[in-house]
């Protein structure tokens, strides 16, 4: 017996309300990640945008004698109060450096203290009612305003929140980068050949296999200590070095761009090998001049999100000393240096005030990068994806 | 060598144990290419090829026919030793060439490549230029060097397998930008280019137009001036057409190895016949 299209929708009608239900719930889910996702940066904006802005203020400068000692006495003595400790220690040093400026003036813009700063920024600030009034007074006169923080990309970490930079932590995080790099990316890639090329498909590859897959899935903070445990204390690397921090990120980039370039290496296909081996090639050749181009862009994008991850990781590198006090950019990957990220972890743990729109700046600029990072693995991808 | 006259063979006299075909075609060469003896080939426990025996002339079009799993692929790759790729392969017997046992352990598989070459079933250029996906073999090989060596080679090879009129005046575009056609003839001028002794093509027709068939067909007839080519095919019609001999598979076993004409006008086996007319296949 037939139905009528009647009796079929009646039936049908509970299966597309269901149906319907289902596409709901999921689309909220996408939408409260969505969410999530705003208010995340929107606070971090929010927080952090100000650290990219510092309160300045234009001194006099005289020179004197006195001057040479103590750097407070080149400026009025009211003007004084709202400049930053850190800029009046470099006075002296800039006469001694340059003897000429004894007897001379100057006019500058300088980096007021923090309190000034913050209570520009309508912040909580400990300054008193008088301190209020003066700073309001040079506000006015257009002699305390808000500039650009130049302070914060180009110094490194200070006790005196407005002259407390990343300036270091990046330098850090790149020579880790770049000690990382040098380490995992041949290694990752050269392993991945051999387990995808040339080794046998037998009981060993196959539990080498599985453990690569398991060391991938290792909490990070495991490879901090096994960092430690090897390369300072057996092998004597010098600790909080991007030497040794970049050695422990390695480890733990090296399962995640072997496996990528095992995805990379299979999905070029066997017939392409063939034909190489067909007009001659030795496995070799077949590999360097067939398979791996191909499988280049894939590679690299594993390898780009793989760095990515090791350049926000903090734990491990905890563990080897790479939060250290950093105030000065470093120079050799074998002095002690910190990364943004374990700068960022610094600062959060830092009481002051000041500190708060640091840590956010900080995350911001952290963020900035990973975001280019992870958008240059996909345009690689695009650019570079051959078509056979 | 001793040329006999066509004789007409009785079902008797078949012998797919000397490896010699059961009537001989008066027009083909007949100096010894390839030999194959009691040739065994395992893929695992189960056996694909059992005691092949067969001679392979020089200069000659032979085209390996049979029903799909019979073997005929497996034992082309037996020739060039693809069959190395695969890890649970086992190949007992004989397969000389020149003198030299083929699967000998001191024998460069490399080396036999450059003188076996081979077209395969889906045309696989390299994903680089036309240029480059011809003078590639030579100029690793260490045939050709300077630059216009290389382009004389190119332009040679590309004549020879009928495509230079076609891509002349795009050399630098991407072997993956031509036709299916054009890009089996492509396949074949990268296997001519190191100017091997043998050509093997593995259904080199299969996947293309009957146009395009019908080229590499011609391309065929005038290749066996220069190399041995032998082909599988899964078309009759194509074995009659091409062929200077045939060989039929069948489980693995050489069933009849035949001047092409007798083998489909007057077959001497009744396993060939019924394949032949259709009654199986």
């Amino acid at each position: 017996m037939s139905h009528s299209f009647d009796e079929i929708s009646a039936q049908l009608r509970g299966r597309h309300r269901k149906s319907a239900r289902l596409k709901w719930i999921s689309m909220g889910a996408l939408g409260l990640a969505g969410l999530f996702l705003v208010l995340f940066f929107a606070d971090m904006l929010n927080k952090g945008l100000p650290a990219f802005q510092q309160a300045y203020v234009q001194v006099e400068l005289e020179y004197n004698e006195d001057a040479a000692s103590m750097g407070r006495a080149a400026m009025d003595p009211e003007v004084s109060r709202v400049v930053s400790r850190s800029f009046e220690r470099l006075i002296p040093g800039m006469i001694r450096d340059n003897p000429d400026l004894l007897g001379t003036t100057e006019q500058r813009w300088v980096l007021t203290n923090g309190d000034v700063d913050q209570y520009l920024k309508g912040h909580r600030s400990k300054l008193s009612e008088a301190e209020r009034e003066v700073v309001d007074e040079l506000v006015d006169s257009g002699q305390v305003a808000l500039k650009f923080n130049t302070t914060f990309f180009s110094r490194g970490d200070s006790k005196m929140a407005e002259n407390a930079g990343i300036m270091a932590a990046a330098v850090g995080t790149v020579m880790t980068m770049l000690v990382t790099l040098a380490i995992a990316f041949p290694i990752g890639v050269m392993t991945a050949v051999y387990l995808e090329e040339f080794a046998p498909d037998n009981r060993l590859t196959q539990i080498i296999e599985i453990n690569i897959n398991n060391l991938a899935a290792i909490p990070s903070i495991l490879f901090g200590l096994l960092g430690l445990a090897i390369f300072i204390n057996f092998f004597g690397v010098p600790r909080s070095s991007p030497l040794v921090g970049g050695m422990t990120l390695a480890l733990m980039t090296l399962p995640v761009i072997i496996i990528a370039t095992r995805t990379a290496l299979r999905s070029v296909p066997d017939s392409i090998r063939h034909a190489a081996f067909g007009v001659g090639c030795s496995r070799w050749q077949v590999v360097r001049d067939h398979v791996l181009p191909l499988a280049m862009p894939g590679i690299m994008t594993g390898s780009i999100i793989g760095l990515a991850q090791a350049m926000g990781e903090t734990a491990p590198l905890i563990i080897v000393g790479m939060v250290a006090f950093i105030p000065d950019v470093g120079a050799s990957f074998t002095q002690a240096a910190t990364v943004l990220p374990a700068q960022v972890f610094t600062w959060a743990g830092e009481p002051e005030r000041a500190f708060v729109e640091k840590t956010a700046g900080g995350i911001l600029v952290l963020l900035s990068i990973l975001i280019f990072l992870n958008a240059s693995a996909v345009i690689l991808r695009k650019k570079f994806e051959r078509r056979w | 060598m001793n040329i006999q006259v066509a004789e007409r063979s009785t079902a008797s006299m078949s012998r797919p144990e000397s490896g010699q075909p059961v009537t001989r075609n008066t027009e083909a060469n007949h100096e010894l290419s390839i030999r194959v003896r009691d040739l065994n080939l395992w893929y695992g426990d189960s056996q694909a090829l059992k005691n092949l025996n067969i001679d392979l002339y020089q200069k000659n079009v032979t085209a390996l026919i049979g029903p799909s799993g019979c073997g005929k692929s497996t034992f082309l790759r037996c020739l060039n030793r693809m069959n190395d790729l695969i890890p649970s392969v086992r190949i007992k017997g004989l397969v000389e060439m020149d003198g030299h046992d083929v699967n000998a352990p001191k024998m460069d598989e490399v080396a036999l490549r450059r003188r076996v070459g081979m077209v395969f079933q889906k045309p696989n250029p390299f994903p680089k230029s036309i240029y480059d996906n011809v003078v590639y073999a030579p100029r690793m090989h260490d045939l050709v060097s300077r630059k216009p060596e290389q382009d004389e080679l190119v332009e040679k090879a590309l004549r020879d397998a009928g495509l230079w009129e076609e891509v002349k005046d795009k050399l630098h575009q991407p072997g993956t930008s031509l036709s299916g056609g054009q890009q089996q003839r492509l396949c074949i001028a990268r296997a001519i280019a190191v100017q091997p002794d043998v050509i093997l093509m593995d259904e080199p027709t299969s996947a293309l137009d009957p146009i395009s068939t019908a080229t590499i067909e011609d391309l065929m007839d005038r290749l066996k001036q220069k190399f041995t080519i032998i082909t599988v095919t899964h078309n009759m019609q194509q074995a009659a057409r091409v062929a200077d001999y045939t060989a039929f598979f069948h489980l693995g076993e050489i069933i009849e190895y035949n001047d092409t004409r007798t083998m489909f006008s007057n077959p001497a086996t009744k396993k060939a016949e019924d394949y032949i007319t259709g009654r199986y296949g």
